[in-house]
């Protein structure tokens, strides 16, 4: 048997020695001599990604954690300085990764500010349309692996069914069932295509039965419930010190949703309710998510009812691809077309910050414009990063099996978190 | 959103406060923003948080090359009461980008900040945890100022750690 190489990035020195900054310190303890690190992750199933937890352990009770991220780091926001503004779009959907139509349209209402462009009614009704759906399918898969990680096996295949349904909806309006380029600066790149509205009614008269079912699943569920209900509970306070928005900042009592307070893409136009909970505990967090899925499924609903008829992209031909059958007629639509796809369109110069209520909190799109047709600076405030500050007051003195519970509540997103 | 008369106010009463807090007031497209001198970022912010802006919302950098002073920080400011968003603007010269840290008032400003500084190099005093968040620990300069190339680096695998000459020296 051959000799096994053992390799080492640096000779003589382990892994854990090149990580100096981490602290581990020796902790002093009354009782213990020593109280044990343990590394979770990055790569842990429980982790939702690639998360690493140094936890800090007394026997079984979590005493200290310190979250490193950066695992997926992509630089995301580096190469949107050297891409068209068009041609950022589906790299900012790659961010978080369950939420890509938010991405698109935290960005493409950014630039829409700074181009100060309208966006017409029915574009802004699908978006509203792909965006609920999407918030949908975004908690279901939280509920799906959330139920995995506290060992509900039959939830993450059921909620992986449902989400599937919302995948074929998107795969019909663009073809893509993840990362669609759905949303264009100034609309949507096209509209929906016949057959859509019938299987989106179909989906949304079916889902809050499926809803029940996942509850009956759940709410009686004794293990469930034993292991959410008072775990982890934060007060609304530590929550807003922290940052923290979303259905965390809403389990906690908090009202604050940007699709209510700010309205943004003429949700003000819908009549839904902003579920919030009482205590701020992991069971909260589960009854806010559900509730929200339902009042998505009624926004769907309403915009599909009220879907007005007209444009469904800016007929601004300086910022939005002229029509196909344009380009074999006009010469102008030929020059517009040349200009787009080739250099894309200049932004005037200015800042502008574009928050709105993404499936996991505030999701903020900065965009700095230095004049040319690349924007100088793209930054996502995405909720994952900020909110992933609020795990230590969550977990510090549970059970490490409640930190993975705490961990599935608080849906973070690692593509987000590091982009 | 405050209205341009409104932001005026406020920035009277940042100046009656301290004569040198603001350097100047932008309203763009329905938002308003102060500039603030970067040495008094931190009170300026503590008077706004009484003011009713009680939520920092995203701490962002940037860099405005080849504008100078070239680095700069901005605050969101959010008043859940009222609904209304502030931008607080501050910009530092690369050669000494030294920023108060506003930690302290601020939890949510912690990974915030430490984002700002691993990829601006912008130096948050008094941060209690300063260090990379995103980037390897080792690694050297800070890769979104608009002067840093964009590719042309080697990929760290394990099998060519080993060969890539110093990456893990100081």
């Amino acid at each position: 048997m051959s000799e096994v190489q053992q390799r080492s990035a640096i000779p003589g020195m382990t892994y854990r020695q090149m990580e100096s900054s981490v602290e581990l310190d020796h902790i002093p303890h009354p009782e213990h001599e020593e109280l044990l690190t343990l590394n979770l992750g990055p790569h842990h199933p429980a982790t939702h990604g690639v998360l690493r937890l140094i936890t800090t352990l007394e026997g079984e009770v979590v005493r200290d954690i310190k979250p490193v991220i950066g695992y997926v780091h992509t630089g995301i926001e580096k190469n949107c300085e050297d891409k068209a503004y068009w041609k950022v779009i589906p790299l900012v959907e790659r961010m978080d990764y369950l939420s890509y139509y938010f991405n698109a349209m935290a960005f493409c209402g950014a630039v829409e500010t700074l181009l100060d462009i309208d966006v017409p009614p029915r574009a802004q009704y699908l978006r509203v349309i792909h965006m609920e759906l999407n918030r949908i399918a975004s908690h279901l898969l939280w509920l799906a692996t959330g139920g995995l990680d506290l060992g509900a096996m039959s939830v993450f295949w059921y909620g992986w069914r449902d989400r599937d349904l919302i995948l074929d909806l998107f795969e019909m309006s663009s073809g893509q069932r993840m990362h669609p380029r759905y949303f264009q600066v100034g609309g949507v790149a096209e509209d929906i295509p016949e057959g859509f509205e019938a299987k989106c009614r179909a989906f949304t008269a079916q889902f809050p039965a499926r809803i029940g079912q996942f509850e009956e699943l759940i709410d009686r569920n004794q293990i469930v419930l034993e292991r959410l209900r008072g775990v982890a509970a934060v007060d609304e306070r530590t929550l807003l010190e922290l940052g923290v928005t979303g259905p965390l900042l809403r389990a906690a009592g908090n009202p604050w949703d940007l699709r209510k307070a700010e309205p943004y893409c003429s949700y003000e136009q819908f009549d839904f309710k902003i579920p919030v909970g009482t205590v701020g505990d992991n069971y909260d967090r589960y009854r806010v998510r559900m509730a929200e899925m339902l009042e998505s499924c009624r926004i769907i609903e309403q915009a599909l009812d009220g879907l007005p008829e007209g444009a469904y992209i800016t007929d601004n031909r300086k910022y939005a691809l002229p029509p196909r059958h344009e380009l074999a007629t006009s010469m102008e639509a030929l020059i517009h077309h040349f200009k787009l796809v080739t250099e894309g369109f200049r932004v005037p110069p200015g800042e502008a910050y574009y928050p709105i209520e993404s499936p996991r909190g505030e999701l903020g799109c900065f965009v700095r414009s230095d004049g040319s047709s690349k924007p100088a600076r793209v930054h996502m405030r995405d909720p994952s990063f900020v909110n992933l500050q609020a795990f230590k007051p969550m977990v510090q003195d549970l059970y490490i099996a409640d930190l993975i519970a705490a961990l599935a509540m608080l849906d973070p997103i690692l593509g987000g978190i590091d982009r | 959103m405050p209205d341009a008369t409104g932001l005026e106010l406020l920035a009277g009463e940042l100046r009656d406060a301290d004569p040198e807090a603001v350097v100047g007031t932008l309203h763009f497209r329905g938002k308003g923003a102060i500039d603030v001198a970067p040495s008094r970022i931190r009170p300026t912010l503590r008077f706004l948080k009484e003011r009713g802006f009680r939520f920092l919302a995203s701490v962002h950098g940037l860099d405005y090359y080849p504008e100078e002073p070239r680095l700069g920080v901005q605050y969101e400011l959010l008043d859940m009461r009222q609904v209304d968003r502030l931008t607080v603007r501050l910009r530092v010269p690369t050669d000494a980008p030294e920023v108060e840290s506003v930690t302290p008032d601020w939890p949510t400003a912690d990974h915030q900040e430490r984002e700002v500084y691993d990829m601006f190099g912008v130096i948050f005093d008094e941060h209690p945890d300063l260090r990379r968040i995103l980037m390897p620990e080792d690694y050297e300069g800070h890769p979104q100022r608009r002067d840093f190339p964009m590719g042309g680096e080697a990929v760290l695998f394990t099998h060519n750690e080993p060969h890539l000459p110093g990456w893990w020296q100081p």
